[in-house]
Order: structure tokens, then sequence, then C-alpha cells
């Protein structure tokens, strides 16, 4: 089943990603063109095998709820482009 | 000493033959040289480096000097260094300066190592050929018209091009092995979780996995040594007993059983590979190996399953950079959203931006199952053809990339021809199998044809023997291009 160019601004939205018409038109020539080879994997019948999500099948490793990090925020916050006491500062969303 | 390995450098540096601050600025004098023709570094920090070397000159002084103490190593851009610009190869972190080391940093300063320079990649690990770099494609030092392979071309060319004598890669889906194949030299990407992710820029965590790339298996064992290691910080590292990598070395392989999959030498490569594999894997026949042909029915399967893991696993880990904590923000925008969507536009790249549409459409609404559950599922049947081929032998060869190296531009612009030149690294990488390339000689234009062994899990130290046995009585990992006086 082919994209159609709503597909990719769709998409594109959700991944917060700004794309013109003439991106878009490009981008569903490409895309169409990788899922006409991501379609190969429909031709097997799946259905009763496991996804396999960690390549051990191991399982997350938990640790003690216990605070391990020391406060670095001046230093991480040197990296932002806008900071005010200690916060990042983003455009207003709530009026 | 451009051209020693790391085995005859550390010698040099403890019989006082040579410093580490001579060695390194040596070292750097090469980057300076060669780095404009071939750009394989990022970023080069003399003052740093030296500084390295210093300490390290103090520390085999005093007697504490391990393996690897002032040896010079570079590092994919990949791997988060303090205080050194850390690019990822791209725009959205043209300004990121690390706050922190990555686990595999922290491993190699541990052993006084010094870091000669930071290694041009594809963007976030995105390519097969080096060409998608913010900061412009790496020449292949064979053919300076043709790409390194990607994506860590960067480490691929400088050792190659003798500017280091190892680097360190990472590998998703052949990232090590195929620019090593492409670039003439030796490259390992070890087990899944055997060397800690921390700090290394996540592209798809389920398969990504650092590794090193040199001139020989021995200074590959010498490089696993040091990076391989259990690290809490990361959730998907394995908790072992250290290993010696060296331990394997000197044993003979006769009676070793390798199997060839018949998928790994059919349609798709091209005849002068063809040729310089089978030429190979005479020579392992003649070290006493036996050859079983064997089957790996769903390798056609893997490039699709993994060209929806891989960018779905991304759209996810790539949601981070929102340009309000670090990385490239956009100079201009209406609101929030506006912010957002601009900042990702402008700091991400075509192919970027390319993979994480594919995510986000593969894990939106309604095609969840249809894609992303199914590409898990048919990984696993991946995973279980080499589990069956493993009970017939000990390891698998065939040719790491179907094709020598390309024209740089030759596949660029179309992106499906640029991705099966992953057609036999990716199924291992989906297996979370161990997997590496060696030189094994020259096809067509004098272009260097690397040869794929795929083990066990756990299998690195037998794999680096496999290896270093062939290395024994053969030349093709001591071979320089032409353009490289040394």
């Amino acid at each position: 089943m082919p994209l159609v160019l709503e597909d990719v601004q769709r998409v594109a939205n959700l991944a917060r990603i700004e794309i013109s018409e003439e991106e878009a038109k490009t981008t569903l020539d490409q895309l169409n063109g990788i899922f006409n080879l991501i379609e190969q994997m429909q031709a097997l019948d799946t259905s009763t095998i496991a996804p396999m999500f960690h390549a051990q099948d191991v399982m997350q490793r938990l640790r003690i709820d216990k605070v391990t990090e020391v406060d670095q925020h001046k230093l991480f916050q040197s990296l932002a482009t806008k900071v005010e006491s200690g916060l990042y500062l983003v455009p207003k969303v709530i009026e | 000493m451009l051209n020693s390995s790391l085995k005859q450098l550390s010698t040099l540096l403890e019989l006082k033959k040579t410093s580490s601050v001579e060695l390194t600025k040596e070292f750097l004098r090469c980057v300076k040289k060669l780095n404009q023709k071939y750009n394989a570094f990022i970023s080069v920090n003399e003052e740093t480096s030296l500084r390295q070397a210093c300490d390290a000159d103090i520390k085999i002084a005093s007697g504490k000097a391990s393996p690897l103490t002032g040896i010079p190593i570079a590092h994919k851009d990949i791997f988060c260094t303090k205080d050194w610009l850390t690019t990822c190869g791209s725009k959205m972190l043209s300004n990121f300066i690390s706050p922190y080391d990555a686990h595999v940093i922290e491993c190699f300063n541990k052993v006084g190592a010094v870091n000669i320079g930071k290694t041009n990649m594809d963007e976030f690990a995105m390519g097969s050929s080096n060409e998608t770099s913010f900061y412009g494609p790496v020449k292949n030092p064979w053919d300076i018209t043709t790409v390194p392979g990607g994506s860590s071309g960067g480490s691929a060319c400088a050792v190659a091009a003798r500017m280091a004598p190892a680097a360190t890669g990472t590998d998703t889906g052949g990232s090590i092995r195929q620019p090593a194949s492409l670039c003439g030299v030796s490259g390992i990407k070890p087990t899944y979780g055997l060397v800690s992710r921390y700090g290394m820029i996540a592209f798809a965590s389920s398969l990504d996995q650092g590794g090193a790339m040199a001139k020989s298996a021995e200074d590959l064992a010498l490089m696993l040594n040091v990076m391989v290691g259990f690290d809490a910080r990361d959730s998907t590292s394995l908790q072992r007993d250290q290993e010696n990598y060296t331990r394997e070395f000197g044993k003979p392989l006769e009676g070793m059983r390798i199997g060839l999959p018949k998928e790994y030498f059919s349609e798709g490569v091209s005849n002068d590979v063809s040729r310089v594999v089978d030429a190979a894997i005479t020579e392992y026949k003649k070290l006493g190996a036996k050859m079983v042909e064997v089957s790996l029915p769903n390798t056609k399967l893997s490039i699709p399953v993994y060209y929806v893991l891989a960018p779905a696993e991304a759209s996810s880990n790539l949601s981070r950079f929102d340009g309000v904590r670090y990385g490239h923000r956009a100079e201009e925008y209406a609101d929030l959203e506006d912010m957002y969507q601009k900042s990702r536009a402008q700091g991400f790249g075509a192919e970027v931006k390319r993979r994480i549409l594919i995510g986000t459409y593969v894990l939106s609404h309604g095609y969840y199952d249809a894609y992303y559950i199914k590409a898990q599922k048919l990984r696993r049947l991946i995973a279980q053809d080499f589990t069956e081929v493993f009970q017939k032998c000990e390891m698998i060869m065939g040719p790491t990339s179907p094709t020598v190296a390309f024209a740089l531009g030759e596949k660029s612009g179309d992106p499906l021809q640029m991705y099966l030149s992953d057609t036999y690294t990716a199924g291992a990488s989906l297996a979370g199998l161990p997997g590496m390339s060696i030189p094994v000689g020259f096809g067509s234009n004098n272009r260097p044809v690397g040869l794929h062994i795929i083990g066990n899990y756990f299998s690195e130290a037998q794999m680096l023997n496999l290896a270093h046995q062939y290395q024994q009585v053969t030349d093709w990992h001591t071979q320089i291009p032409d353009e490289i006086k040394i």
C-alpha cells in the first residue's frame, strides 16, 4: 500500500520536523521505494513466532532505588541556548 | 613509528626508545598533513592530547604502564568526550561540548591511552558511505574518488592512512565491518552487550555496539581488552568475567569447521569480490580449516527487517533533540511547537530525517503490529537461522560487502541502493552476534576486499585467532595505499 503526500506530512508533524511541500514530495517517492522493500516482510507467516526484543533474551536489570547522581545543573545548563535562574527557557505555552 | 602495531609501539615505549609525547606529536603531524585531503577527523585537540601524553610518560616512568598506555587512539565522534566537541557528525550537535565521558572513553583514559582526535562519521551513524556527515565526506585513502564506507568511515580512513594506529567505532548494521572492508583494515563488532553504550550517542539501542578498528587482529584484541567490561549505567551491559582476547593466539585451526552460507555467495556479490574471498577461503583450507556449506534462508529479509527496527528505535532516540537543553535551536520561531519543528528541520540532515520519518510511521497507530512487531518476529527467525548453523560449524565466513568501495556520489541519491551495502552485515547485528572484517586482497581498480567472519555469541577470542592465523601467513593487512608515504 503506497503512502500518499498526507501520510508524509502527518508523520513529519508527529516527528516535529518542519517539511515543505516540495520536500514532502521528494520524500514521498523515497519512502515508497523503501516501503516497497520493507513489504517483503509480509510474505512470511509469523503468527506463531514471538517477537525478539533483545538478542540475549535477558531481562531488564533493576537497581536499588537510591539517588546516585550528583547535582550538576550548572554544568549541564551551560550547554543550553536559553536559561534563567536554573530553568530552561522556551516560548510561553500557558497564558 | 606510524606503521607500527600497538604491540610494537608499546614495546618502544617500554624500552624508552620513544616517549608518548614524541609518539603523539608524530601522529598529530601526520593528521595535520593528511586530514585536509581525507577529512577523517572532525576535531583535533593538540593541547589535550599532549597533556594526556605527558601523563602517560609519567605513568610509564613509574612502572604502572599497561599495553595501551601512551599510545594515541582515535575515537569516533559518537563517543561523548568530556570538554571536547562531540558532534555525531551532525549540525544538531555542532555546538555540543560534552560535559562527561562515555564509558569507552573512560576505559581508554584509565589505561593512559592518548586521544588523538575525534573521527568523522555519517550523521548519527546513519549511512554506509560517510557522505551524510555535516562535516563533509571522508575520502578513501586507496582511491580518493571513492567512499570509505560508513558509518565509521573516519575511523577506517584514519587507520588506513596511518593517521592513528587504531580507532574506536560503532556498528549498528555493519558500521564497523563495511568501512573496514572498503578501507582495507581490520575491524570487530563484539557480541551485543559487551561494550557499554553509556555516552555513546544512541541510534538504534537494541543493535548499537561499540568496537574497534586497527591494522591487525592482534591489535583488535588489545583494543577489546580495554573496551569490554560491565557497566551498570548501560541497562543492556552484560555481567561477565573479564576476558583476555589474545588468549587463543597460537592455537592451530586444524579441524575447525567454517560455514559458508550459500546465500552469501549467490547473486548480488560482484565477481571481483567473489574471486578474492574464494582465494581467502582456499588459504584457510591450507591452514587446516574444513569448509561446510550452510544456509541462512532468511538472509534476504535482514535488510527489510533492519530498516524497520533501526529507524523505529532512531525515531524514539532522536526525539531528545528538541533545541531546549542542548544542541541546535532555530534562531526564529513563532511558538514552542514551531521551535521544535524548525530546530529539528535545520539540525538534522536528509538521511536522518528520512529515517526518523520511516520510524515514526512504523510506530504510528495502526501500523505498529504490521511493521514493528512483524519485524521483531522475523528478527527471531533470522537469529534462529544462525543458531542452527552454529550446530554445524564454529564460524561463518563470506564477503563483508557485496562490492569494493564505490565512487563518491554514486549511491548518495538512491537510499535503497545504499541500504543494500549492508546485506551481509545486518543479519549478525539483528541476532546480536559478533562480526569482524579483515582485508584479504584487492578487487577491481586495486580497491580492498574484506572477509566477513561471524562467530557465535562470546566467541571473539576464537574469531580473533582465526583472523590472526591468516594474518601470520599473508600480508594483505600490512599493505599501505600508494598515496601514503611513510
